[in-house]
């Protein structure tokens, strides 16, 4: 077994089990390349199919071609695609670049709270139907109880201290001092009502495990990560305003691993070219226990 | 070195352990220090602040400053840190060394391929020195290599004898909790000796250094010659996207299993072989082994069922039983006791379970055994763990995989255990499990047998309310399917009641819940037998419920079931494959819901 496939069949053994163990489950996909990769994962767990809801929540200040490529593969895959948004804050402009908020306060309103009262139920979710293509108010408002997420150890401080099933108190709450013990393959499945759990499958990969296996496996990406002839590409990808591509000459997914195995990008940080990881010091783990992903 | 193939390379986790402030971070700093693995400039620049602050410089400093530049994406956390060495990439998982945070000791060991335990020269064998050592031994992690730090602190000439006494103390120990450990080795790890290089400080000492004794523990593969094992994990039939396989998904624990194999799922008994091992966007394949996170579909349709253990028939057969010996180590915050319930989790096996009694209680500070009824908080135990099921498991001695589990205490996990042994008993369940084991198989195949006859055999259960004519939907689909040359017959429990079940009958029959459930019992295995010698069987009774009708699917062998409710309930739509109105036409809905 290559380190690949060890990492391949340990996720597809965690997707299993929290499709098996949460009645009300869905897979956050934000379009990235983790999040993309964790979807071929689901596809290969479950024999083609990809049995539970895909979340996008739309900031709509996401780069116009991840939109376009989200619904492209979601026809193309049959996924169960739904989106929320932060429809408030968008309304009376909240936002970083309408100059209101600082960037921090604008990914708490656009991200994080449109996140919580999605996953909730609280406010509107909207499903796409496969016979028009388009979107329509879901009428399903039960809140999900298991969330797949896919973030991995390697990206930033705290998600280092993440458990493969990490609950969420009512309050979105994560108690990192006092996690759940995870050994043999257990996983903490037994939760209290008003609770919920977030899936970690990813958690060992790091970014380099990622593209060796989008190659591996032909997983379609957006083509943001690429040079496109300007000597520059997304390394990773977020909103227009707060994401500034770097300087690389990587056309392909071969020039992108060897970028990453010589050195290049060895010390400089996945998440650099994100502003918000930088205004605050910690502010990055108050989100994530405010749920941020 | 070439980086590109560096990433080629093997990847070992290793787990660092021992007493709080023996010298853990110390080690990771050094070793992280002399292989080259900081960031440039980071010894300088924690140097540099040393000297500003007034502070003697330590190692342990390296781990705090990149712990604070983790956001700037230095790969070190308070869990994991890397580095390489000529032959392979380690991942080391710093283990807090505070009781408090044993359950996180735990998480982190159990991903370890081996382990560095650190004692202090100065305060010798601690109460966590033990009790690390022996959760590396149930957590199954044989390589170890004790280090005896701090050895520059001992004056020069006590040294040797300082090193020997804990040695030969702490071999003793660890061979009661059956570790022979790879090597003792005298480290300075402020000073750096016997580190990454060795030092000339220790004379009298000619073993490896810390770095070669990490090079030469073995990557942690099992024996490869482990009997199959899997446990089913989930049933995949995504019908509704028009896939009609069924399809057996889970992890190979051991072994492997090939197209073709007969298999054995326990605790039911049930057989059936494998027809295809299933993939997606790969090749196919013929086989799959350990690790591999698999898929098969079967020949013979059995309702498999998640929990049960599957074997290949003719390989050495797990174990199974609800009472089992074991060796625990509890992490609860409120004891493990006799009387209160509890879950226990094996695999995808889970079902209750109470603590049935404790041999011994093991206390890690003094060594000795205790006689206790329950179980503390960080204590190690061996006790008997009676089970409200009974589940399939090896023993943790002839197969780790499947002979260890954990405890769950309301929703969390409180407990984790190895198994020793099983305890005999009988219940109703391993009587059916014995039924399937000892069934004397005619040479004829089932799918033989349907081509002599043209049909599959299958079980149509219709049930509904009292007044509901569920009688008459029966006769009219046995008739039908009678004019079309099918072998059919319908049974209502009534026929049973008074004949097979007489000798338990009452005047309220069916109301009373123990005699019900065991008419029911009874109406299951003459329906198994009416199916074994192929027939379309039709059985009629009152308000199934998805319990009864779970009970049924467990004693019939084939999973060809079809359950129908009559009548307008929408809240049985969950339970039941068909439900349909009372009324002339049901019978025809039900005959376009059979397979085949």
């Amino acid at each position: 077994m290559t380190h690949l496939d060890n990492l391949e069949n340990n996720s597809i053994h965690i997707l299993r089990e929290a499709f098996n163990r949460f009645g009300s489950l869905c897979m956050l996909w934000s379009i990235g390349k983790d999040s993309t990769v964790l979807l071929s994962l689901a596809r290969k767990a479950f024999f083609g199919h990809v049995p539970f809801p895909l979340v996008h929540i739309d900031t709509h200040f996401k780069i116009p071609e991840m939109i376009e490529y989200r619904d492209r593969l979601a026809l193309e895959w049959h996924l169960d695609m739904v989106y929320g948004e932060n429809t408030r804050a968008l309304e009376s402009r909240l936002t970083f670049p309408d100059g209101n908020v600082s960037r921090i306060e604008c990914c708490r309103n656009l991200k994080t709270t449109a996140l919580q009262k999605t996953l909730s139920g609280e406010w509107p979710r909207y499903r796409m139907n496969h016979e028009t293509a388009c979107y329509e108010r879901d009428k399903n408002t039960e809140p999900y109880t298991g969330v797949i997420v896919g973030i991995r150890a390697d990206e930033e401080g705290s998600r280092s201290k993440e458990r493969y099933f990490s609950p969420r108190d009512d309050n979105n709450d994560w108690d990192i001092g006092d996690q759940p013990p995870e050994f043999w393959g257990q996983y903490k499945t037994d939760f209290k009502p008003g609770t919920h759990i977030r899936i970690h499958p990813l958690l060992d990969w790091t970014e380099l495990d990622v593209w060796e296996y989008i190659r591996r496996e032909n997983v379609p990406v957006v083509s943001l990560y690429f040079d496109r002839g300007d000597g520059k590409r997304y390394r990773s990808l977020g909103c227009l305003p707060c994401t500034t591509p770097v300087d690389s000459d990587a056309k392909n997914i071969d020039d992108i691993i060897e970028e990453l195995k010589t050195g290049k990008f060895a010390n400089i940080a996945e998440r650099s070219g994100r502003a918000q990881d930088k205004e605050d010091g910690g502010g990055l783990e108050e989100l994530r226990k405010d749920g941020y992903m | 070195m070439d980086i590109c193939d560096f990433h080629e390379r093997k990847e070992m986790n290793i787990v660092i352990v021992g007493h709080v402030d023996h010298g853990k971070s110390t080690v990771i700093g050094r070793l992280l220090a002399d292989t080259g693995s900081l960031p440039d400039g980071k010894l300088e620049t924690v140097r540099e602040l040393c000297r500003r602050t007034s502070k003697p410089f330590e190692y342990a400093f390296l781990l705090d400053a990149l712990k604070d530049e983790r956001s700037q994406g230095i790969t070190i956390d308070t869990a994991r840190c890397f580095f390489k060495t000529e032959l392979r990439k380690y991942i080391i998982i710093d283990a807090p060394g505070h009781i408090e945070f044993l359950k996180n000791m735990i998480t982190g060991a159990s991903r370890a391929d081996a382990a560095l335990l650190v004692i202090d020269a100065n305060e010798g064998i601690c109460e966590n020195s033990r009790r690390h050592g022996y959760m590396l031994s149930m957590l199954g992690i044989k390589q170890i290599a004790v280090l005896v730090n701090k050895l520059d602190l001992v004056p020069r000439s006590e040294r040797q004898d300082v090193f020997g006494k804990i040695m030969s103390d702490y071999s003793v120990f660890l061979s009661q909790v059956g570790i022979t450990p790879s090597c003792f080795i005298p480290t300075s790890a402020y000073m750096g000796y016997n580190i990454a290089a060795r030092g000339d400080e220790f004379p009298w000492y000619d073993g490896v250094t810390v770095l070669k004794a990490l090079d030469s523990f073995a990557e942690s593969s099992p024996p490869d010659d482990l009997p199959f094992r899997m446990w089913v994990q989930d049933v995949y039939k995504f019908t509704n996207e028009n896939d009609n396989r069924r399809i057996i998904a889970g992890s190979v624990s051991s072994g492997s299993l090939c197209a073709g194999d007969e298999i054995m799922l326990l605790p039911s008994g049930k057989k059936t072989s494998v027809k295809s091992i299933e993939v997606f966007n790969e090749p196919p394949k013929s086989s799959v082994s350990r690790g591999y996170a698999a898929g098969f579909c079967m020949t013979e349709q059995i309702y498999a069922k998640r929990g049960e253990l599957i074997s290949i028939i003719g390989q050495k057969p797990p174990m199974y039983g609800s009472k089992i010996k074991a060796s625990v180590f509890w992490l609860g915050s409120e004891p493990f006791s006799p009387e209160k319930p509890y879950k226990i989790k094996l695999g995808t096996a889970q079902t209750g379970c109470r603590l049935d009694s404790v041999s011994s209680v093991f206390d890690a500070s003094t060594l000795e055994k205790l006689e206790r009824k329950h179980i503390k908080r960080h204590e190690v135990a061996d006790c008997v763990v009676r089970l409200d099921r009974p589940i399939a498991f090896d023993t943790a001695a002839e197969n780790p995989e499947t002979g260890r589990f954990v405890i769950v205490d309301g929703y969390e996990i409180s407990g984790g255990g190895i198994i020793t042994g099983a305890v005999g008993d009988e219940s109703a369940d391993e009587k059916l499990m014995l039924r399937n084991i000892k069934w004397i198989k005619s040479s004829i195949t089932a799918h033989e047998r349907g081509q002599y006859y043209g049909q599959r055999s299958q079980l149509i259960i219709i049930t509904g309310k009292t007044q509901t004519d569920k009688k008459s939907i029966a006769r009219t689909l046995e008739k039908r399917l009678l004019d079309e040359g099918k072998i059919a017959y319908y049974l209502g429990i009534g026929n049973l009641l008074y004949g097979v079940g007489s000798d338990i009958k009452s005047a309220n029959s069916m109301y009373s819940a123990k005699e019900r459930h065991e008419h029911i019992r009874r109406l299951g295995e003459l329906a198994n037998i009416m199916l074994d010698a192929g027939n379309i069987m039709i059985v009629t009774a009152n308000e199934l419920d998805s319990d009864e009708l779970d009970a049924l699917r467990q004693i019939i062998t084939i999973d060809a079931i079809l359950t129908v409710w009559v009548g307008n309930d929408v809240n049985r739509i969950r339970d039941f494959d068909l439900c349909v109105a009372d009324g002339a036409d049901a019978s025809d809905k039900i005959y376009d819901a059979l397979e085949g």
